[in-house]
């Protein structure tokens, strides 16, 4: 990988997203590992023998035309099926070593680990500030003090903080579109968990948000793990360093970005990425 | 760490008591209302027998059934059914076909749902003022008039909520056919919403016939049997409400066979009605 | 072409003049009830609610006593009511198997169809020996001897009374509350509700912080249609009131109602003056329901206008 690339055609993914140094990612530490996981909506199966690591560090995108099983997979990381009866996983996903299907897994515990944003912004009905408060009062009970230095934090980690820190005592209702989710953002990013799920995050919003928020997915890998969810296949390549592609309920091909998008090894994965299919 | 495991637990325990007290809310929902069924079906059953619905009210510890008050409901709430439904629906017509522009259509829904739960002592004291005051005497009539004013806003309300469900598209077909206005609606929509309409009526005579409150000065209560509107007439509700609070037991008895007979009519009704047209109402 | 075109406008001025008879209605109940009424207010004055003195013998009328029970009933029913139906709506929403959600919403919606008639001989000869039995006597060892509070739990404990209205009151308005409340819980947005257990917050803590602020005004349009059947409840309530014309600091002793005023004497009423207090007393009824329900459907209709927007 040693070339003097001047010109965009021939970088790959990883530099034409800037990633200064070459990461050994035989090294990387495994956080999630998915083992023969199937996922059943009552007598549906959704999921079919999923295997999978999500690498610690990384941003991991799921692509594929709908219904192919890439928002259930994210669902299933924090268990969010949970909440509908008839729906079920079986197999392992093992989150740092240990099986977060054990039923005696507490899910509220194990959803404070991993957070979620989902497709359309979703601020609770109170203010911006209690929106990021709410999570963070679950598991620490925090000074005023604390707290303010806290919500701080998550709003400047959501690059959300210059817009509104003179209206804190606003409803959460009343920010645009693209403010609402980095809000939703910076409200999971404030309970510090160690995996963020983002559920198509982008797809309610306008083409600059969705700048904004790609950003945010690239400044916030450094400390957390990132799963996306995506139909776009662009912000794909954008914003991973890892691309499985699934299909009617099974993972097809799952690889660095770069050799994803630029040879794959299926021949249906290359025609989904190319447009000739879906 | 600590200081967050404590307030982990404290929050889990939060939860399930609150979520142990729901449960037992419903429980209790339950409990009261199999406690009155379980009651009605006690005290009541002993006295269901044939001559319940063969004879009229008695005097005080002779035989007697309930068969004038029986008859007296079925007829005022027969009447009030006949006069509401065309009202009712056609107002329901008007909100859900015309009313999408205007102050009427708004101003209509709004007093509409708040005579569904207005007070019905009130609107017999009304019929009494305006019908029963001026005649000079109580009728089977004020008591249908009554009963009609109850009836029709429980009938508008279905009929626009039904007609509000046919799909704009079986409208639109209708009218590219060259149909006029009137016959879209009458001869399509209202065709395509009948089960819904129909629904709307029965929940109507469901409301109604155990209406007490707006028969006591209406249609009052006689002890014999008559099929004459234009005087005093008897009616279960009324003839529960006095026999009940009578001391003579066999007029208790027989109040409790008239309350087993309202409730259970009222229930099934509601329960064909729901089961019927579920979800939508 | 132009038939059709009469027949149409006939059509929609028979369905418009139909509509317009629901408003008629309304303003001739308002306008006969004060037009009935005219002459006890005239001879009563603006102090006629407000005066306790209900004298037949006299023709000296007044409407506090009734006011007081009404209000009294209403807002114990409330008190108890509220808390149940929240619960009844958490359950049903939130817990309850799909399976049993149907069939358990129609049974407390049944709780609504029992006629008045019913609730008052069960709460009369079921309920009032059983509450005066097990329930009076522990109220009145407890609660009668907390200071301030005290006097409302003591007295008579016979079953029947204010206390005994209001309970039943309540049996009978948590069905309407419980179900609006179940209905605008259900318009909370799924994902609205998966972002907070997102964040690990337990199934309570999404509905106490997240559910109710978000349906708030239609939780309390609901509050404020049980009010509004609470105060023009008559049957129920005469049943077991105990019919005294009286104000007694004991939430034991008996009173009145204005709809079990108007049940126990209208067909009754022998002078003119006391038939047009009574209806004085039911426009007062009327009235304050009007606001109530008014206040009901607006905040319900609020709600709904904020679901539009979303969608």
């Amino acid at each position: 990988m040693q070339t003097n690339v001047t010109t965009k055609r021939d970088m790959t993914f990883s530099q034409l997203r800037g990633d200064s140094t070459q990461v050994d990612h035989s090294e990387l530490r495994t956080k999630i590992q998915i083992r023969n996981l199937d996922f059943y909506y009552g007598s549906f199966q959704g999921l079919k023998k999923i295997n999978l690591d999500i690498r610690e560090g990384m941003v991991t995108a799921f692509i594929g035309p709908s219904g192919c099983g890439k928002s259930t997979l994210l669902r299933t990381l924090n268990r969010m099926y949970d909440l509908y009866p008839g729906q079920r996983a079986t197999g392992e996903i093992l989150l740092n070593g240990h099986n977060m299907l054990d039923q005696g897994q507490d899910v509220n515990a194990l959803r404070a680990k991993v957070g979620m944003v989902f497709q359309k912004p979703t601020p609770f009905p109170m203010s911006i500030y209690e929106n990021i408060a709410f999570g963070v009062r679950l598991y620490d009970s925090l000074s005023r003090a604390d707290m303010d230095n806290r919500v701080e934090w998550a709003l400047r980690k959501a690059a959300l903080w210059d817009e509104v820190k003179d209206k804190l005592n606003q409803s959460g209702l009343s920010l645009s579109g693209g403010q609402q989710q980095r809000l939703c953002i910076a409200r999971g990013v404030a309970v510090k968990p160690e995996v963020l799920l983002l559920d198509e995050p982008t797809s309610a919003l306008d083409p600059i948000s969705t700048a904004k928020v790609e950003e945010l997915v690239h400044e916030l890998k450094s400390e957390y793990t990132i799963a996306i969810v995506t139909h776009n296949m662009q912000q794909a390549a954008r914003v991973s360093d890892y691309t499985a592609y699934m299909y009617l309920g099974e993972l097809v091909e799952f690889g660095l970005t770069d050799e994803i998008f630029i040879k794959p090894k299926r021949k249906e994965t290359e025609d989904y990425i190319t447009g000739r299919f879906g | 760490m600590s200081n967050s495991a404590a307030l982990y637990a404290k929050r889990v325990r939060t939860n399930r008591l609150a979520l142990f007290l729901s449960l037992v809310a419903m429980g209790v929902g339950m409990a009261f209302l199999a406690w009155i069924l379980i009651v009605l079906l006690i005290k009541g059953f002993g006295a269901l027998s044939i001559s319940l619905f063969t004879m009229s009210t008695p005097a005080p510890g002779s035989d007697g059934g309930l068969y004038n008050a029986i008859l007296g409901s079925a007829m005022m709430v027969g009447a009030s059914t006949f006069i509401a439904t065309p009202i009712g629906i056609l107002a329901g017509i008007y909100l859900s076909e015309y009313g999408r522009s205007g102050w009427l259509a708004p101003a209509t829904r709004f007093i509409n749902d708040i005579l569904l739960s207005a007070p019905s002592i009130v609107i017999g004291v009304f019929i009494y003022a305006m019908y029963v005051a001026q005649v000079q005497h109580f009728s089977g009539w004020a008591g249908s008039l009554a009963l009609t004013l109850i009836a029709i806003p429980v009938v508008v309300r279905t009929t626009e909520n039904m007609l509000n469900l046919v799909p704009g598209s079986l409208r639109e077909a209708a009218a590219a056919l060259g149909a006029p206005r009137w016959k879209i609606v009458i001869s399509v929509v209202l065709r395509a919403a009948k089960a819904g309409v129909l629904t709307g009526i029965l929940l109507a005579v469901a409301r109604v016939s155990g209406e007490t409150a707006p028969l006591l000065f209406t249609a009052l209560n006689n002890q014999f049997t008559s099929y004459d509107m234009n005087a005093p007439m008897a009616n279960l509700p009324v003839v529960i409400f006095q026999f009940a609070m009578s001391p003579y037991e066999n007029w208790n008895s027989l109040a409790w066979g008239g309350a087993i007979i309202i409730t259970f009519g009222v229930l099934c009704l509601n329960i064909l009605v729901r089961i019927m047209f579920r979800k939508k109402i | 072409m132009r038939i059709q075109r009469i027949q149409d406008a006939i059509f929609h001025q028979v369905t418009r003049f139909f509509a317009f008879s629901v408003l008629a209605i309304m303003a001739a109940i308002m306008g006969s009830l004060l037009y009935g009424a005219w002459p006890a207010l005239q001879e009563f004055g603006a102090g006629f609610p407000f005066s306790a003195e209900w004298n037949p013998v006299a023709d000296r009328f007044g409407g506090l006593i009734s006011i007081y029970g009404t209000l009294a009933t209403s807002v114990i029913a409330l008190v108890v009511a509220i808390p149940v139906s929240f619960g009844i709506a958490i359950f049903l929403t939130e817990l309850c198997p799909p399976k049993l959600r149907g069939a358990l919403g129609i049974a407390v919606e049944l709780l609504a169809a029992v006629p008045s008639i019913i609730y008052g001989m069960w709460g009369l000869f079921v309920f009032a020996p059983l509450f005066a039995d097990y329930v009076q006597p522990v109220l009145a060892a407890t609660l009668g001897n907390v200071p301030l509070v005290g006097n409302l739990f003591q007295g008579p404990q016979n079953g029947i009374g204010i206390l005994s209205a209001g309970l039943i009151l309540s049996v009978m308005v948590i069905p309407f509350i419980a179900s609006v409340m179940r209905d605008v819980f259900e318009v909370v947005p799924g994902i609205l509700k998966e972002s907070a257990y997102g964040l690990g917050a337990t199934t309570w803590e999404v509905v106490w912080n997240i559910v109710l602020p978000y349906t708030r005004v239609g939780v309390i349009g609901g509050v404020m249609l049980g009010l509004g059947r609470a105060l023009g409840e008559t049957m129920a309530v005469t049943f077991v009131i105990g019919n005294a014309h009286r104000i007694s600091p004991s939430l034991f002793d008996a009173g009145n109602s204005i709809a079990s005023t108007l049940a126990n004497e209208f067909a009754e009423a022998a002078s003119d003056l006391h038939v047009s207090s009574l209806i004085a007393l039911g426009l007062i009824l009327f009235f304050v329901t009007f606001i109530v329900l008014s206040l009901s459907k607006l905040l319900l209709m609020r709600l709904g206008r904020m679901e539009g927007e979303k969608t």
